[in-house]
C-alpha cells in the first residue's frame, strides 16, 4: 500500500492541470490513471481549441472555468513551452433570419466577461477568411480564441507536476474506493493507495467513481464526436476557427486551423452507450465533410490524412460538476466542452479548495517552468546545426514526413514522463502523425524503443497492453 | 480437344495462353504467347509447373537478424511448402553474399538456396 | 567545393542516374540517401521478377540493387548514407541542398545540377477514411514487407489485403509462406492495380480469393484488429447496402497507392502535375527549375524497375550534360496532349531541337483495354499507331517519338483508340 495526502483518478488534462496546480502546496500527490500515457481518453481527441467563453450561460461553471482558463494560457504556454496561438474564431450565421442568434451570442459573450468581441457583415468576414461561403451573411469574431495541442498541453501539466514532486502510475485504474477512518482506501489492480483526499478526474467514467460515494448520483452521456483532419497542404484554408451558429442544420461543425498547421474538420454529436466506443463511421465522416462545406467553401477533402472519434462527457446536468461531493472526495465531473480551455482554471480553483480543506500551505520553491522536446525543424539553420553538433542523434532524422530526427525521440523516451510506447513517441514528438501516417517511421521507432527500453520488438506496443505491432519472430531467436 | 487457359507469369507482359492438350495430356500446342518462354511456361504450366521460391533464413552475427534468399532456379511448384519448411530451419552467418550457397539440395529438388543480399558481419 | 551533379536518393532511380551522370562525363557527383543501405526500396523486396529488360535474368530487388552499387561503388561515386535532405533551394548556378545526419552534422552542399530520385510512399487509411476503430494491426503493405523482410518479424496470422497494387499482391504469398492465413485481397476497382504474373504466382497458387469492387467498410477491434468488413460497391465506389461479409483477422494491410514524394520539390518551386503527383518534366526530365531533373517514382510511379533504371539514366545523362554547360539549352518546347485513356504522358512537354535522335514517352491508361491503338499525332498528322493486345491501368506503357517527325510540329498528342 502506498500512501498520499492526495490521490487524483486520471491523467487526462483535467487530472494533470488538477495534480499540476496542486503540487504548488506542500502534500504529497500520486496520479492514478488506467491507461500506458496521458491524455488518453477524452483529452485526446476533441477540436483543440482553447474557446473565448461566449458560448455558455452565464453564471454557470462553464462560462467562469472557460474565460479563467483561457485567459491562464498564454503564461501557461510558456512556462509549459507549449505552442499556442491565439488565432481567433468567427461563428458565422449561414440565415439572415437566424442573425439575431448572432447577437445573442455576442451578448451572452459580454456578459461572461469575454473580450475581443466584435459583429461582423458577411462582406467584412469574407474579406477577413476569403473562404467563407457566400452564404455566410455575419459573424461574430471572438480574437481572444486559441488553438494549442492537447496533448502536449497535458503532457506539459503532467511534466510539470512531476518535477515538482506528483508521482504518476499508469496502468493502474481505480477500482473501487473504501473510506479507512478519514481517508480514502483507493485500490486499483496492481495495489492499495491510501489518501487523505480523491479528486475525480476521470472523465467519461467519472459519474461511476462518484456515484460509489455520493447518494447524490451523477449520470454521464457519452457523447461521440467523429473528426477528419487534413493534410498541412490544406491548414491555411482558413485562418481562424470557423463555427457555425447552431441552427436549422444542427450544431453545424467547425473548420480550423491545427497548433500544428493541419486542417481539422467536426465533430459530429451522437449519444452512445458504450463508454469506450471510438469507432468512426462512414455516415459521420461524411456528415463531418459536408457539413463542414455549409460555411467554408472548397474544402479540399481529398486532403483527408486521418479522422478519429472523440468521447464527450456530458453530465445530464448540463453544467461542470466541481467540488466536495463527500469528505475528502472532489469531483470534477462531466468535463465536456469547454473543458480544455477550462482545465487551468478547473485545476486552479480544485486545488485552492483541497489545499484549504487539508490545511496545505504553499510550497517554497514550486518550479513553473518544464521544457519539451525541441523541434529541430522550427529552429533557424544555424540553431540546428549547433544542437547537432551537442547532440549527433538531432541530425539522424527517423520520421521523413515531420522530419524528427532521432535526437527527439531520444528526448521523448527519456523524459519527465518518457514516452513507452508507438503512440507515446507520436505524441510527444510527431514521428508518425505526417503524411504517411507512420508507414516509413513506425519500424524504425519501435527498434529505438526496444533499445532503449530493453525491450523485444515483439513487445512494442501502440499503446495499451495487448496493442502489440508485431507478433513473433519469423526465424527462431 | 481440352483446352487450358493460362496467364503467363514469365514476364510482366501476363500473355493470356491457350494450351491445348490430347486426351493423355499431353501438350500439342500453345497460342497466345508473344514470346518463346510464353510457349516454354505454357507447357511446363500443364505438366509439370514451377516456382522460384523466395523468403528469408536466419543469419547469426550479422548486421541484420535475417539474410534473403531464393531458390537458384525454379523448383517444382508442389515442393513449395516443404521448401519453406527447410528455409524455416535454416541459418547462415555472416558475413553472407550474394550467390553464397545456404542450403545445397533444398526438399530433395536438387536445387541450392542461395543468398540474394550482401551482409555483414555487425559491426 | 560545388558538385556537377547532386543525386537525392540512393534507391534505383538515384543510383542509375549518378551512373550515367559518370559516364557522361560529370566529374564530382555526390549520392544523398537517408537509408543506412544503398538501394532503396529495392532492399526489402526480396521476390524475384526485377531485371528481365534490363539484364535478361530474373533478379529479386536486393540482387537487382547488387548490380548497380557495385558498379557505383566500382566508378568511386562518392555517397552519404543516413543523410536526409532537409531543404533544395535555387542559387545563381545551380542548387544548393541542405542536408543532415548523425556522422556530419548540418551539411549545405552546392551544385551546378541535381536529380530529383526521392521516390514514393505508401497512401495511408486515413486517405480512404475507412471508418471504425484504430487498433494496432493495420500496416501499409510496404511497412509489412519490412518487417517480414528485414526485421525478420511477423505482423500477423490472419490478414486481409485492401487494393491489389503489386506490393499487396506480393505480401499476399510473402504472409502465406510464413504461415499467416491470407482470408482475402479486395480491390474497389473493377480490376487490379497490380501485374497479371502476379495475380496469378500470388493469388491464384495459394487460392486466396481476389474481390474485385470490394472494398473495406468497417475496421473492429480495440487494441489490436478483430475483424474488418467488406462489401460490394457500386459504379460510384459506394459500398452497396446488404453485401457486407465480415472476416476475422489481426491484421489489415494497405496497398492502396503509391504518392510521389515531392516535399523537397514543391520547396524549390518544382511544377508539379496533379495526375501523378510528379514533377512536370520536359524531354531531358528537367523541371521548370534549371538544373534539377527528375527521375523515378518520384516523377511518377513506376511498374517495372527496369523502365526506372532506364529512366533515370536519361536524367543523369542530361543532369551531367547540364553542368558541363553541353548541348543546346535553345529551343521552343511543344505540349504533349493527351486523349482517349491516357492519363498522363513523362515527359509533358517536348523542344524537338534538344531530343535525341529517339524518345521515349511513358504514360499510363485509366482502364481496362483489348485490341485498342496507341497514336500519336502532331497536329492532324498521324505519326504512329501501333495496336496493343492488352493495355491496363497497372501497367506503364510506352512510345518511342522520332526526332525527324517532330521538326516541325507545333503540339503533340498521344491517344488511345478503339
Amino acid at each position: 500500500m502506498k500512501e498520499y495526502d492526495i490521490v487524483v483518478a486520471g491523467a487526462g488534462v483535467i487530472g494533470c492541470a488538477t495534480a499540476r496546480e496542486l503540487s504548488r502546496y506542500t502534500g504529497s500527490v500520486a496520479v492514478l490513471e488506467k491507461n500506458a500515457d496521458v491524455c488518453e481518453g477524452t483529452s485526446k481527441a476533441n477540436s483543440a481549441i482553447i474557446h473565448a467563453g461566449f458560448d455558455a450561460e452565464p453564471g454557470t461553471l462553464k462560462a467562469k472555468m472557460n474565460v479563467r482558463g483561457n485567459q491562464m494560457m498564454d503564461q501557461l504556454s510558456k512556462e509549459l513551452d507549449i505552442p499556442f496561438s491565439r488565432c481567433g474564431a468567427f461563428v458565422v450565421c449561414l440565415r439572415e433570419e437566424e442573425l439575431p442568434k448572432l447577437r445573442e451570442l455576442y451578448e451572452r459573450g459580454l456578459k461572461n466577461g469575454v473580450e475581443g468581441l466584435s459583429l461582423l457583415s458577411g462582406e467584412e468576414a469574407r474579406r477577413l477568411e476569403p473562404n467563407l461561403t457566400k452564404e455566410v451573411c455575419g459573424a461574430l469574431y471572438a480574437k481572444t480564441s486559441g488553438i494549442v495541442c492537447p496533448f502536449e498541453l497535458t503532457l506539459g501539466l503532467a511534466e510539470s507536476a512531476a518535477i515538482n514532486g506528483v508521482r504518476f502510475y499508469f496502468e493502474t485504474p481505480v477500482l473501487s474506493l473504501e473510506r479507512q477512518g478519514e481517508k480514502w482506501l483507493v485500490h486499483t489492480p496492481k495495489e492499495d493507495f491510501l489518501a487523505k483526499a480523491v479528486v475525480n478526474c476521470a472523465g467519461v467514467h467519472s459519474d461511476e467513481l462518484h456515484n460509489m460515494v455520493s447518494e447524490k448520483k451523477l449520470k454521464i452521456q457519452v457523447r461521440k464526436g467523429e473528426y477528419c483532419l487534413l493534410d498541412k497542404s490544406a491548414g491555411k484554408h482558413v485562418g481562424r476557427t470557423i463555427f457555425q451558429l447552431p441552427g436549422k442544420y444542427g450544431k453545424g461543425v467547425l473548420v480550423s486551423p491545427t497548433i500544428h498547421g493541419n486542417l481539422l474538420l467536426g465533430p459530429t454529436a451522437e449519444d452512445v452507450e458504450d463508454r469506450e466506443n471510438v469507432r468512426t463511421t462512414a455516415s459521420g465522416l461524411q456528415d463531418v465533410l459536408e457539413k463542414s462545406a455549409l460555411g467554408v467553401k472548397d474544402v479540399p477533402t481529398r486532403q483527408v490524412i486521418t479522422s478519429f472519434t472523440g468521447l464527450r462527457a456530458h453530465e445530464l446536468g448540463d453544467d461542470f460538476v466541481l467540488g466536495e461531493a463527500a469528505p475528502g472526495f472532489f469531483d470534477a465531473a462531466g468535463i465536456e466542452s469547454p473543458g480544455l480551455s477550462s482545465a487551468a482554471a478547473i485545476g486552479e480553483s480544485l486545488a485552492a479548495e483541497i489545499a484549504q480543506k487539508l490545511a496545505l500551505g504553499k510550497k517554497e520553491h514550486f518550479d513553473p517552468i518544464r521544457r519539451g522536446v525541441p523541434k529541430l525543424k522550427e529552429m533557424s539553420l544555424a540553431e540546428r546545426r549547433k544542437m547537432i553538433e551537442k547532440n549527433p542523434a538531432y541530425g539522424n532524422i527517423i520520421c521523413r514526413c515531420e522530419e524528427i530526427s532521432e535526437g527527439e525521440i531520444l528526448d521523448a523516451i527519456h523524459g519527465v514522463l518518457g514516452a513507452k510506447t508507438l503512440d507515446g513517441v507520436k505524441r510527444r514528438t510527431r514521428a508518425g502523425m505526417g503524411r504517411c501516417q507512420s508507414g516509413f517511421c513506425s519500424p524504425r521507432v519501435m527498434e529505438i524503443l526496444s533499445r532503449e527500453l530493453s525491450l523485444e520488438l515483439s513487445q512494442i506496443r501502440k499503446n495499451q497492453d495487448g496493442s502489440q505491432i508485431v507478433l513473433t519472430r519469423t526465424r527462431g531467436e | 480437344m481440352p483446352i487450358i487457359e493460362l496467364t503467363c507469369i514469365s514476364c510482366p507482359l501476363g500473355c493470356p495462353l491457350k494450351v491445348e492438350t490430347d486426351e493423355t495430356g499431353n501438350v500439342k500446342g500453345v497460342t497466345g504467347n508473344t514470346c518463346k518462354r510464353g510457349e516454354e511456361y505454357g507447357k511446363k504450366e500443364v505438366s509439370a509447373p514451377v516456382r522460384t521460391v523466395t523468403s528469408t533464413v536466419r543469419l547469426t552475427g550479422g548486421a541484420a537478424p535475417v539474410v534473403s534468399v531464393r531458390t537458384k532456379t525454379d523448383i517444382p511448384k508442389e515442393k513449395i511448402f516443404a521448401c519453406m519448411a527447410e528455409i524455416r530451419k535454416a541459418s547462415a552467418a555472416a558475413p553472407v553474399h550474394i550467390g553464397d550457397v545456404i542450403l545445397d539440395n533444398i526438399a530433395d529438388t536438387g536445387v541450392a538456396l542461395v543468398a540474394t543480399a550482401n551482409v555483414e558481419k555487425r559491426a | 567545393m560545388k558538385y556537377d551533379v547532386i543525386v537525392i536518393g540512393g534507391g534505383p532511380a538515384g543510383l542509375a542516374a549518378a551512373l550515367a551522370a559518370k559516364e557522361n562525363g560529370a566529374q564530382e557527383i555526390l549520392i544523398l540517401e537517408r537509408e543506412k543501405e544503398l538501394g532503396g526500396i529495392l532492399n526489402q523486396c526480396i521476390h524475384n521478377g526485377f531485371g528481365l529488360h534490363t539484364f535478361k535474368e530474373e533478379l529479386t530487388g536486393p540482387e537487382y540493387a547488387a548490380r548497380f552499387i557495385d558498379r557505383v561503388k566500382e566508378e568511386n561515386i562518392p555517397y552519404l548514407l543516413s543523410t536526409t535532405v532537409i531543404d533544395l533551394a535555387r542559387q545563381e548556378n545551380g542548387v544548393t541542398v541542405t542536408a543532415v545526419s548523425r556522422e556530419n552534422g548540418l551539411m549545405t552542399l552546392e551544385g551546378s545540377a541535381a536529380v530529383l530520385a526521392m521516390g514514393c510512399r505508401e497512401r495511408p487509411r486515413g486517405a480512404l477514411n475507412i471508418p471504425g476503430t484504430r487498433p494496432a494491426g493495420i500496416f501499409s503493405a510496404g511497412t509489412a514487407q519490412r518487417l517480414v523482410n528485414l526485421e525478420g518479424y511477423l505482423p500477423g496470422r490472419e490478414v486481409v489485403i485492401l487494393g491489389s497494387g503489386d506490393i499487396g499482391l506480393i505480401m499476399a504469398r510473402r504472409m502465406t509462406l510464413e504461415g499467416a492465413k491470407v482470408k482475402c485481397v479486395a480491390e474497389i476497382m473493377p480490376y487490379s492495380g497490380g501485374l497479371k504474373r502476379n495475380i496469378v504466382q500470388c493469388l491464384n497458387d495459394y487460392g486466396i480469393p481476389l474481390k474485385l469492387s470490394h472494398t473495406v467498410v468497417d475496421i473492429r477491434g480495440k487494441e489490436r484488429v478483430e475483424g474488418v468488413t467488406i462489401a460490394q460497391v457500386d459504379e460510384h465506389n459506394k459500398p452497396i447496402p446488404g453485401t457486407e461479409e465480415d472476416y476475422s483477422c489481426d491484421t489489415l494491410l494497405l496497398s492502396v497507392g503509391l504518392i510521389p514524394e515531392n516535399e523537397l520539390s514543391r520547396g524549390i518551386g518544382v511544377e508539379l502535375s496533379p495526375v501523378t503527383n510528379g514533377p512536370k518534366v520536359n524531354e531531358s526530365l528537367g523541371t521548370n527549375i534549371p538544373g534539377v531533373f527528375a527521375c523515378g517514382n518520384v516523377l511518377h510511379v513506376h511498374d517495372l524497375v527496369d523502365y526506372v533504371s532506364e529512366e533515370a539514366a536519361e536524367a543523369g545523362k542530361n543532369a551531367a550534360r547540364y553542368a558541363a554547360g553541353s548541348g543546346t539549352q535553345e529551343g521552343v518546347e511543344i505540349p504533349v496532349e493527351t486523349g482517349g485513356a491516357v492519363r498522363y504522358t513523362v515527359p509533358s512537354r517536348i523542344c524537338p531541337d534538344r531530343m535525341e535522335e529517339e524518345l521515349v514517352v511513358r504514360f499510363r491508361v485509366g482502364k481496362n483495354m483489348r485490341n485498342a491503338w496507341v497514336c500519336v499525332y502532331a497536329g492532324e498528322k498521324e505519326l504512329l499507331r501501333r495496336k496493343r493486345p492488352v493495355m491496363a491501368p497497372g501497367e506503364m506503357e510506352q512510345v518511342k517519338l522520332k526526332k525527324e517527325d517532330l521538326k516541325d510540329a507545333l503540339s503533340l498528342r498521344v491517344c488511345t483508340e478503339e
